[in-house]
């Protein structure tokens, strides 16, 4: 369980958020500049926030009290950016192996898993200038799932993707979540995604 | 008889120079990247002098610097028992000199144009900030580093002001192609300075035709660009 109480200054504002999230899709919902996405860079560890705490599964991520700040590349928090951040100079398969610590036959399983569970065999020589939006988030998907994280953070995943897309995108996350059974928090500004997606909505102002 | 030595030495110079500047440029601007502290804007200042600064005043510095009165030049008088100025070191230090800025400007650029999502990206994929630099840094920057290698090579091999400053016109020991090139046509020998002439351009010509046709080919990050 993902537990989240944080105090961060911001212009024109103070974010002051509380929220926990078991094991399933929490939907952090709002309008823009209402601070959703400083919400998800405080979890994945990308800023510090001034005050609070964050706690995954006992594990302290970010105290102000006893001065615990975890940094991002030891908090295993997978983030899905907004415009997918895939790396220009890689193609799709070293994109998605990144994150990978040990080259075993396990992450080899899992490769093999994503892969076929996000359709995207046929992608892998590819550089990531020739993807189409759709194909992009899943290889973004793909990438994020790899490195094994504790806790999945997904920034307007779905926005820049036609009706068609997002509604079969919708599905296939929510299916996953269900699979790999750890926390992803969503962040939306549309209400009819926050719906369909969150097992929990959350909403910001 | 043509003198091979201005050839092999102004090589060996931007050779070095080209060394020196790409460690110390390519760390600085990326160190100074992502800082902002009061004197930033005159350190920088400082950094790019070199660049507008007439080369013969850029030498007369570095003389009052390694000079045997001057502060490094005493100490390594002292502590080292050598000297640099006038030895081919000096030429080198002359060339990293007027050629830093040119990487350091456009180490600055190439790294202010890597989107830093990606890197953050790598950073929650487990990278740590050595991995970040070597993996998506570096390789996004790299159309603009290679640019300014390329400007600072051509830059240290056709320096003349501060070289003759801190170097001299020792024919044999630290005559470098320019120097070679003005002191032959003095002497009104144009044939040894023309040939002096086609050598040094069919170098830079070289380097940056070759930089330019490899980046075409290569290059993920700017594709369908070339460099220059």
């Amino acid at each position: 369980m993902l537990h989240v109480d944080i105090k961060k200054h911001l212009p024109g504002f103070t974010l002051d958020v509380q929220f926990f999230v078991e094991n399933n899709i929490a939907v952090l919902f709002g309008p823009s500049g209402c601070g959703k996405t400083t919400t998800l860079r405080c979890i994945a560890g990308l800023i510090k926030p001034d005050a609070g705490e964050i706690i995954n599964n006992g594990k302290t991520l970010f105290s102000s009290e006893t001065q615990t700040f975890v940094p991002v590349n030891h908090r295993r928090v997978s983030y899905m950016f907004q415009e997918y951040a895939l790396f220009p100079h890689l193609n799709v398969k070293k994109n998605i192996w990144y994150g990978v610590k040990r080259h075993d036959q396990t992450a080899e399983n899992l490769y093999a898993q994503l892969l076929d569970l996000l359709h995207i065999e046929h992608l892998t020589g590819r550089f990531t200038d020739k993807l189409s939006g759709g194909e992009k988030q899943r290889v973004a998907l793909a990438r994020a799932l790899m490195a094994e994280p504790e806790i999945l953070l997904l920034d307007e995943p779905l926005s820049a993707l036609d009706e068609d897309t997002r509604c079969q995108l919708q599905i296939e996350l929510k299916r996953i979540q269900q699979l790999w059974k750890i926390p992803f928090v969503l962040v939306t500004h549309d209400r009819n995604e926050a719906k369909a997606l969150g097992d929990k909505v959350i909403f910001l102002e | 008889m043509t003198e091979w030595q201005p050839v092999i030495l102004s090589i060996k110079v931007a050779f070095m120079s080209l060394i020196l500047v790409s460690i110390s440029g390519i760390s600085l601007a990326y160190w100074l990247r992502n800082r902002d502290f009061a004197g930033k804007a005159v350190l920088e200042a400082v950094l790019i002098m070199p660049l507008v600064l007439p080369p013969v005043v850029t030498g007369f510095l570095l003389l009052l610097l390694i000079g045997k009165q001057g502060p490094v030049g005493q100490v390594l008088n002292n502590v080292f028992y050598t000297q640099i100025i006038f030895t081919p070191y000096a030429a080198m230090l002359a060339g990293a000199v007027v050629a830093f800025p040119l990487m350091y400007q456009s180490a600055k650029a190439a790294f202010q144009g890597v989107n830093s999502t990606l890197e953050d990206a790598a950073r929650t994929l487990g990278a740590n900030e050595w991995r970040v630099f070597w993996t998506v840094t570096i390789p996004l920057a790299w159309p603009g580093l290679v640019a300014g290698l390329v400007l600072s090579f051509s830059r240290a091999l056709g320096e003349f002001g501060a070289t003759i400053m801190v170097a001299g016109n020792i024919p044999g020991k630290t005559q470098t192609l320019p120097l070679a090139i003005y002191f032959a046509a003095e002497a009104n020998d144009l044939t040894l300075a023309g040939f002096y002439v086609l050598i040094i351009s069919g170098i830079t010509f070289s380097a940056i035709y070759g930089l330019n046709t490899w980046a075409r080919s290569h290059n993920r990050a700017w594709p369908d660009k070339g460099l220059f």
